[in-house]
């Protein structure tokens, strides 16, 4: 019977016991619900509960335990060669069994079998060897086994929930508080996935990076200047090239937004009608809709030849058409409405009296701005910069479409660099073995990138939330 | 009369007149307001920029070129048996299609009275693409009745003939090029003058084709892109609406003001911030290493944009459940109701269009994203259609952003055009879900 056979058998046995659950609360109570605790469907939902619940739990429980169990079984079968993996073998083994389900009429012959095999869309990579054959005929029997003793429990687990709970129903029974509390439950299950990202994020980058440190020195991945991984082995993977890379994209992302992005949002908040205000802002905020993706194409297709043609080759700069300078423009325009959003609340969060006071002295709109809402709104304002510097260090398709892939340390701005998140794409793009310190270091890298960011996002909520409570 | 205007006499003032501290600070003034403007301005003609360089670059993509042929499809090469059985029909290979079209290629130019001494054959088959004769053997074998007849048979170009057509290749460029030749190019100039040889719209053909090969960028298509997003979007609504109402739910109506709740509040503010390409890495450590799942299939770029989407939904539905008054709540309180009775049966229906359209913008995003999914594998080369779910969420498919640069990649230029038409389309499904988003806010928000 197959698991979704199973589950279906499942629920509907819970759709019985709702409508058994429902009629004998209504029953027991003489057909008048009034004389029930709670409403009729509570019951019926309680006897759903207890019916789908447990066996469900059951299901996938076995679901995750029974291959680790045939498997140990298995194992012992097979005779291992001299550099075989035993994870290569048990998926052959997993394929030759799931093949014999398929057949009708599976022959004894080792080699017609495998014709046999692959006509039923088994293609088998290796030559069928007898081991394995005994292996999956085992494995095929032990699974269809333990299938069995399975969907045997799991029908009784909700049959004896299904009586159990229709024999408990009485009319004083609290069963709206019973389901509420379940319902209450799954609520908490579903807020606490958001923690359980985060564990898996954190576990995962942790782990993988210590395998990593196991095979490569911790000492030379954080202050070796030099990048230069080979997959053969004997690579020099410093993480200073791709840190100088990313903060000098970075750096010039937000010279591009900062002050930008500031001016608009001064303009908007302190100059600009309501109607500019009601068209501008959601058309710069356009900038911040627009998936990287087509600020990485547009990297790559205009704005780098661009670059190139009228700047860096006249000057002789370079001849590049991915630079930092590429990748660092077009992220600035994507991040120009970061600055500016947030920017905009800030200044709108100044208290007018203050601004009335400064009218008040004689000094003009610009001169109140520059010298009192500026100075009030900047632990934000800084706030906001850092939120986009947080963007900008964490971006990855422009970069990876417009700065380049050579990691070095250089002052030309039209030079071809790499970032942290380009290295990261190509050690795990491809070829993904996860044995060799070349592909470990990306999560080396990402354990970095993801300390750096998280690093800058909480000193820029602390700075905008203490802000934001001083004029509140 | 004070002192400091008995010592310093000033000159005599008018108000007409601005003295220079005032013409000063007015200036001063200006000017600050034009740096206002000049970077708004800046940040619109960024925008413009961006927008009329991708609309460029891509809408020819759009269009095709064909070589349009009547091709009689000869009953003794293609079916020999004459039984019209689909089995006997494959036996004839794409070589056999090919030196049939080949054939009435030359007769139709011979017919037209074309020159074509300057061009061997082999050349005049290389101004189609290599997938044309394919092309005709599957319009056969799906069709068997049109063996016999003679059809017009809509060859694509090859991507230079087609680049030609288009303005991206000359006869200079021509030249250089070891694909094609400056002779090949005036045949197929000579071609469209007698309109053997015709650009069109090719909309549902660029849509629907799956991906082609580095040498075939003239018949890649979006099909298989459109439809691996598709899918991840439906796991992602599956998934993410259910989970994100639940945990704000939970937040915003039930958790009890403490420090366990603060820490999750706290955690979805920062996880809004993680860099999507740590969503990237989670997914290749969690769900591809640890649980197995198959690699570049959409069941696992659902998942990671799953998890990357829940803190937008749970911040809008949160939003969007703190607008609901308490007197609402109240109300229903004050009648009998359990507390789970009147956030389910009262504020959530009335919270419904802010959920929603936090949700749509949410799918947007996670249309759009494209680094998580480099990471999971979905760059391998996929050309077959996955099937329907739910076994099709297993098998490899690729997504619109990542087939975009997929398409960057590759070194025929033909394919720079492909990809900005790619994102043409992704701009477009993203217009029209925002679009949906403000009507719905617009139809269905109250103020209260």
């Amino acid at each position: 019977m197959s698991l979704g056979l199973l589950s279906l058998i499942v629920l509907g046995l819970a759709v019985l016991g709702f409508l058994a659950g429902r009629q004998r609360a209504l029953r027991l109570a003489q057909g008048d619900a009034r004389r029930l605790h709670s409403l009729p469907s509570y019951y019926g939902w309680q006897v759903f509960l207890f019916t789908a619940v447990p066996a469900l739990a059951l299901m996938l429980g076995w679901a995750f335990l029974q291959p680790m169990l045939v498997d140990a079984r298995v194992a012992s079968h097979l005779t291992l060669a001299e550099g075989a993996s035993l994870e290569l073998m048990m998926n052959d083994v997993r394929r030759v069994a799931e093949g014999l389900t398929l057949l009708p009429a599976p022959s004894s012959d080792l080699a017609t079998l495998k014709t046999q095999l692959s006509d039923a869309g088994v293609a088998l990579g290796a030559e069928l060897r007898p081991d394995v054959l005994t292996a999956a005929r085992e494995y095929h029997s032990e699974s269809a086994s333990l299938r069995m003793i399975l969907s045997g429990l799991v029908i009784l687990v909700a049959l004896a929930g299904l009586g159990l709970s229709l024999a408990r129903i009485n009319p004083e029974q609290r069963a709206r508080n019973l389901v509420e509390h379940f319902v209450l439950v799954l609520l908490i299950g579903c807020a606490l996935v958001a923690v359980a990202t985060t564990f898996g994020i954190i576990a995962s980058l942790v782990t993988e990076s210590w395998h990593f440190f196991q095979l490569y020195p911790a000492r030379d991945f954080l202050f070796s200047t030099e990048w230069n991984p080979k997959f053969g082995g004997g690579s020099s993977l410093g993480l200073w090239p791709l840190v100088w890379g990313t903060l000098y994209v970075s750096l010039i992302s937000l010279a591009v937004a900062a002050p930008l992005g500031l001016l608009a949002a001064i303009y908007l908040s302190e100059y600009a009608g309501p109607k500019t205000r009601a068209t501008v802002k959601p058309l710069l905020e356009i900038l911040a809709g627009i998936p990287s993706i087509v600020y990485g194409l547009f990297a790559l297709i205009t704005v780098g030849p661009l670059l190139r043609d009228y700047f860096a080759m006249p000057m002789g700069w370079g001849d590049s058409s991915s630079s930092v300078m590429t990748a660092g423009l077009v992220m600035g325009i994507m991040l120009i409405p970061y600055v500016s959003s947030l920017s905009d609340d800030i200044i709108n969060a100044v208290p007018q009296a203050m601004r009335d006071g400064s009218y008040g002295l004689g000094a003009t709109q610009s001169e109140t701005i520059k010298r009192v809402v500026l100075p009030a709104a900047l632990p934000g304002i800084v706030g906001a910069v850092l939120l986009a510097a947080s963007r900008a260090i964490g971006e990855t398709m422009i970069v990876v479409m417009g700065a380049g892939a050579a990691a070095k340390l250089s002052l030309n701005p039209f030079e071809a660099m790499t970032t942290v998140t380009v290295k990261i794409v190509s050690q795990l793009t491809g070829d993904t073995e996860f044995a060799s310190p070349e592909t470990l270091v990306a999560f080396a890298l990402g354990l970095t990138l993801f300390c750096f960011t998280l690093a800058l996002n909480v000193v820029a909520l602390v700075i905008v939330r203490k802000y934001r409570e001083q004029y509140e | 009369m004070t002192d400091a205007t008995l010592h310093s006499p000033q000159p005599p003032r008018s108000l007409l007149v601005a003295d220079a501290r005032t013409r000063r600070r007015k200036a001063a003034e200006t000017r600050f307001r034009a740096y206002g403007l000049i970077a708004i301005s800046l940040g619109l003609a960024a925008l413009v920029f961006l927008l009329t360089s991708v609309l460029g670059n891509g809408l020819g993509a759009f269009r095709q070129t064909f070589v349009e042929i009547p091709v009689t499809l000869d009953e003794a090469t293609l079916d020999k048996a004459g039984t019209r059985d689909p089995k006997a029909m494959a036996k004839v290979t794409t070589v056999g299609y090919g030196k049939l079209i080949a054939s009435a290629l030359e007769a139709e130019l011979a017919a037209k009275g074309l020159d074509t001494a300057a061009v061997d054959s082999k050349a005049i088959m290389g101004l189609m693409s290599k997938e044309a004769p394919a092309d005709l053997r599957n319009q056969v074998l799906a069709d068997p009745s049109l063996i016999g007849q003679t059809i017009t048979f809509d060859a694509a170009a090859t991507s230079r003939v087609d680049g030609f057509f288009k303005g991206r290749v000359t006869l200079e460029s021509a030249a250089r090029d070891s694909n094609i030749s400056p002779e090949q190019l005036q045949l197929a100039q000579a071609m469209a003058d007698v309109g053997l040889i015709e650009t069109k719209l090719n909309l549902w053909g660029f849509l629907s084709a799956p991906d082609a090969s580095e040498l075939r960028p003239e018949v890649a298509g979006l099909g298989v892109a459109i439809l691996g997003s598709a899918y991840m979007m439906l796991i992602v609504l599956c998934l993410s609406l259910p989970i994100g109402v639940a945990a704000s739910i939970y937040l915003e109506e039930m958790a009890p003001k403490n420090k366990w709740t603060d820490l999750i509040e706290v955690n979805i503010a920062n996880l809004a911030a993680v860099p999507s390409i740590v969503y990237g890495i989670l997914a290749l450590a969690l769900f591809i290493n640890f649980m197995g799942l198959p690699q570049s299939a959409p069941v696992v770029g659902g998942l990671v944009l799953t998890l990357m989407t829940l803190p937008t939904i749970i911040i809008a539905t949160r939003a969007a459940l703190k607008a609901v008054p308490p007197s609402i709540r109240d109300a229903a309180l004050g009648v009998g109701a359990s507390k789970m009775q009147s956030i389910f049966h009262h504020v959530l229906p009335l919270a419904m269009p802010g959920i929603l359209t936090g949700t749509i913008l949410g799918l947007a995003r996670a249309l759009g994203e494209s680094a998580p999914l480099l990471l999971i594998g979905m760059v391998a080369f996929v050309k077959d259609f996955p099937s329907a779910p739910p076994e099709g969420l297993m098998e490899p498919a690729t997504a619109l952003p990542v087939q975009v640069y997929q398409w960057t990649q590759r070194s025929d230029p033909a394919f720079v055009e492909r990809a900005s038409g790619a994102i043409i389309v992704l701009l477009v499904f993203l217009l029209i879900m925002n679009a949906v988003a403000i009507v719905l806010r617009r139809r269905f928000e109250r103020r209260w």
